[in-house]
C-alpha cells in the first residue's frame, strides 16, 4: 500500500512534468500539448511506482516493456524520463531539433539506451507490438515451465498507452481481438479517455461509446478510473496484473491540457504548443498550483 | 551450356522438367529452422496450408501464431515478438503482405529494424483464375523503397529453402515472395546461394538476361533457343532485388554490351527499375524488359496470362535481339 507521503511526491513529480512539457513544447515550437499534460498523472503512476523498471538497471532482460501506441504525445514520455533519471531534464530542449534522441514521435532507433521499445507514430501500431511482446513472453514462460533446470528465458509484464481517438483505426480492434483470443493477461493497455482528437470531441468525430462495452465484448477486463487520481492507477494496474483470465484494460478519464486553465477540455490544444506568452502563463498556473501555493520562481 | 560452377539441374532444358511450387521449399525449411532455433515463431493470417506453414503447426504448436483474417495486426505483432528477441516469419499472400500492411512494414518493422522475415506468396501473374486481385505483381516496387529491408526472389523450390535459412541467418527485416503454380526445378541442395550474389547459371557475350523468380527457367529456354541463332546470351539469376550485386551485374554488361530484364511483376519499379537505376549510374547500355506493362491481370490459366501480357521464351527472345541490335547502332 502507497503511503499518503509518497502519493504527495508523486503529485508534485507529475506537475514538474507538466511544467518541463511547457518547456519543451516552447523550445520546440511544435508538438502537441493537450494529450501530453493530461496523461502526465498516469505517466507518474507508471514509471515511478507500477513498471518494473529501473535506470539503474537499464537493459535488463526481465523489465517490463512499456509501449507509447500514441507516439504523438512523447513530450510526456521524455520529462517523465527525465524526472526518473534515464536522461538530463536539459536535453528535453533539443525536443524535436536535428540529431536529437527526442524525436517527434518516440521510437527505439534513436534512442537505444533508453525504455523506449518500439517505433510509434502511425496510430495503432503500438497495440499490435504490445501484443507481440506480451505473446514472446508467454512464450518464453512456457519454455522455462518446460525444463525448469535451463537458464531462465525472460519474462515481463506489458504495459501499452493509448489515446481513445486512436481507436477510430481498424487495426486496434484486431489487436483488441487477438489479445482477447489469446486471453493475454500479460498484457495492460491505459486508454487516454479525453474525449477529444484533432478534428473536434471523439463523440463527434466518430463515437466510441459505449465505450467499456466493446472491450467487454472482445474478452477483456475493464476498470475505470479518474486519471488524475495516482492512489486509483496504482490499485487499477496492481489489479490488472493480478488478473489472470484475460487483458486489463485500463480507461483513464483525463482532462485533456489537466493543470493549465486556458488548455482544459479545448481539443484546439490537442497538436499546438504554447507561444511564448501562452507558456509564461501556463507555467505561472501549474508552479502556483493554479495560485494555491506561492511560486518559488516569482 | 549451363555453368558447372552452379552444379543446376542437368534435366533443365528437358520439356517433362521436375516442376514444384516454390513455396514448397519454404514450408519445408521452416520446420528445419524450428529444430534448431527455438526461437523461430511463424505467423499467418488464415492462409496456413496455402503458404505452406501447415506442417509447422501442426509440429510447433507453441510457436505457432494463427492471426486471423487480420494483416495489419499481424505485422506489428511480429514486430513486438522481434523486438523481443523471437524471429517471426510474417505468411501470407503478397497482395495482403505487404500489399495491405505496408505502413506497418515501414514503421512497425523497417524504422524499428525488427527482425521481422515476411514472405509473400501467391505472387506474379502466374496466380491465374483467381484474377487481378490475387496478382501481386507491386510487391517489389514497394518494399525496396524502404531502408533496413532485403529483398528476395527465389527462383525454384530449392533456393527459396535455402533463402528461407539464409534470412534466419542475419538479423533484420526481409521480404521475400513465393509463386503458386509449379515450376522448374532449376537448382541443386549443391548450388550456391548468398544473399546480395547474383548467380551466372548460363555464361555468354552477347546479351545479358538478368532474371528472377521462377522466370529464370523460360530465360534460360530462351538462351538455349539463342544460342542456335548465333546469339550467345548471357543468364544472371538475380534472385537478391536489394542489396543489388552492382559489381557482378556491371561486370556482363560491360562484357556482352546490352540487356533483358525478365520478371514476373510490374516492369515499373521491379527488376528492370533496379537495373535501369544501376545501368544509368554505372554503364549506359541498351535494355529491354519483360514483365507486365504497367496492366493489371485478369482471369485465366497461368500458361494463357504469361502469353497475353508478354513473359515468355518467345518474349524474352525478342527482347534479346532488339536489345543486341540497339547495342550495334
Amino acid at each position: 500500500m502507497i503511503s499518503e507521503k509518497r502519493l504527495q511526491e508523486l503529485a508534485v513529480t507529475a506537475n514538474g512534468i507538466r511544467e518541463d512539457i511547457i518547456d519543451m513544447l516552447l523550445a520546440a515550437k511544435s508538438g502537441h500539448s493537450a494529450g501530453p499534460l493530461g496523461m502526465a498523472d498516469v505517466f507518474t503512476a507508471l514509471y515511478f511506482a507500477i513498471a518494473n523498471i529501473s535506470p539503474e538497471t537499464r537493459g535488463d532482460a526481465n523489465r517490463d516493456r512499456i509501449i507509447l501506441s500514441n507516439a504523438h504525445i512523447c513530450p510526456v514520455l521524455y520529462a517523465t524520463l527525465a524526472h526518473r533519471g534515464y536522461l538530463p531534464r536539459e536535453e528535453l530542449k533539443t525536443l524535436r531539433k536535428l540529431g536529437t534522441r527526442l524525436q517527434g514521435h518516440s521510437n527505439n532507433h534513436f534512442a537505444p539506451e533508453l525504455p523506449i521499445e518500439t517505433c510509434g507514430g502511425p496510430l495503432a501500431q503500438g497495440l499490435s507490438q504490445a501484443v507481440g511482446f506480451a505473446i514472446a513472453s508467454r512464450a518464453n514462460q512456457k519454455m522455462n515451465d518446460a525444463d525448469p533446470k535451463a537458464i531462465k528465458h525472460p519474462t515481463w509484464h506489458t504495459w501499452c498507452l493509448t489515446g481513445d481517438g486512436e481507436l477510430d483505426e481498424g487495426q486496434c480492434w484486431e489487436a483488441f481481438m487477438l489479445a482477447g483470443k489469446l486471453n493475454l493477461r500479460e498484457l495492460t493497455v491505459f486508454v487516454d479517455r479525453n474525449n477529444i482528437q484533432i478534428d473536434g470531441t471523439t463523440e463527434d468525430i466518430m463515437p466510441l461509446e459505449p465505450f467499456a462495452d466493446k472491450f467487454r465484448a472482445f474478452n477483456w477486463s475493464v476498470i475505470e478510473v479518474d486519471g488524475h487520481n495516482i492512489r486509483d492507477i496504482i490499485d487499477a494496474a496492481d489489479q490488472a496484473r493480478a488478473t489472470a483470465e484475460n487483458p486489463t484494460v485500463i480507461i483513464c478519464h483525463t482532462i485533456p491540457g489537466k493543470g493549465v486553465d486556458f488548455m482544459e477540455n479545448k481539443y484546439e490544444w490537442h497538436g499546438i504548443p504554447p507561444n511564448a506568452d501562452q507558456a509564461r502563463i501556463a507555467l505561472a498556473e501549474l508552479r502556483t498550483i493554479g495560485g494555491q501555493i506561492a511560486s518559488e520562481h516569482e | 551450356m549451363l555453368n558447372e560452377s552452379q552444379h543446376l539441374n542437368p534435366h533443365i532444358f528437358d520439356p517433362n522438367v521436375e516442376q514444384v511450387p516454390t513455396r514448397n521449399g519454404y514450408g519445408t525449411a521452416l520446420i528445419e529452422l524450428a529444430e534448431k532455433n527455438p526461437e523461430v515463431m511463424v505467423l499467418t493470417g488464415d492462409l496456413a496450408d496455402s503458404t505452406r506453414v501447415l506442417g509447422f503447426w501442426k509440429k510447433y504448436p507453441d510457436r505457432f501464431l494463427e492471426c486471423g483474417i487480420a494483416e495489419q495486426n499481424m505485422m506489428g505483432v511480429a514486430a513486438g515478438l522481434a523486438l523481443a528477441g523471437k524471429i517471426p516469419f510474417v505468411s501470407s499472400y503478397a497482395v495482403f503482405v505487404p500489399g495491405r500492411n505496408w505502413d506497418q512494414l515501414r514503421v512497425s518493422v523497417c524504422y524499428g529494424n525488427a527482425n521481422v522475415k515476411v514472405a509473400g506468396a501467391h505472387s506474379g501473374i502466374s496466380v491465374g483464375p483467381d484474377g487481378a486481385t490475387h496478382q501481386a505483381l507491386e510487391d517489389i516496387a514497394i518494399t525496396r523503397v524502404l531502408p533496413n529491408l532485403t529483398v528476395i526472389v527465389p527462383c525454384d523450390a530449392e533456393e527459396t529453402r535455402k533463402c528461407t535459412h539464409a534470412v534466419a541467418g542475419f538479423v533484420g527485416p526481409c521480404y521475400f515472395r513465393f509463386a503458386r503454380e509449379k515450376t522448374p526445378v532449376i537448382t541443386t541442395t549443391e548450388s550456391p546461394f548468398v544473399i546480395g550474389k547474383i548467380n551466372t547459371v548460363i555464361e555468354g557475350s552477347d546479351v545479358t538476361i538478368a532474371a528472377c523468380g521462377p522466370l529464370l527457367a523460360e530465360a534460360m529456354n530462351a538462351a538455349r533457343d539463342l544460342e542456335q541463332q548465333g546469339i550467345s546470351a548471357e543468364v544472371l539469376n538475380c534472385h537478391t532485388i536489394k542489396p543489388f550485386d552492382i559489381n557482378a551485374f556491371v561486370a556482363s554488361v560491360k562484357k556482352t554490351g546490352c540487356c533483358v530484364t525478365v520478371e514476373e511483376h510490374q516492369i515499373t519499379g521491379g527488376l528492370a527499375g533496379v537495373v535501369a537505376e544501376t545501368l544509368g549510374r554505372n554503364f549506359p547500355a541498351p535494355m529491354e524488359s519483360v514483365g507486365m506493362p504497367d496492366h493489371f491481370g485478369e482471369s485465366g490459366e497461368p500458361n494463357e496470362l504469361l502469353k497475353k501480357y508478354g513473359m515468355t521464351k518467345e518474349d524474352i527472345i525478342e527482347a534479346a535481339k532488339r536489345s543486341v541490335i540497339r547495342k550495334k547502332k
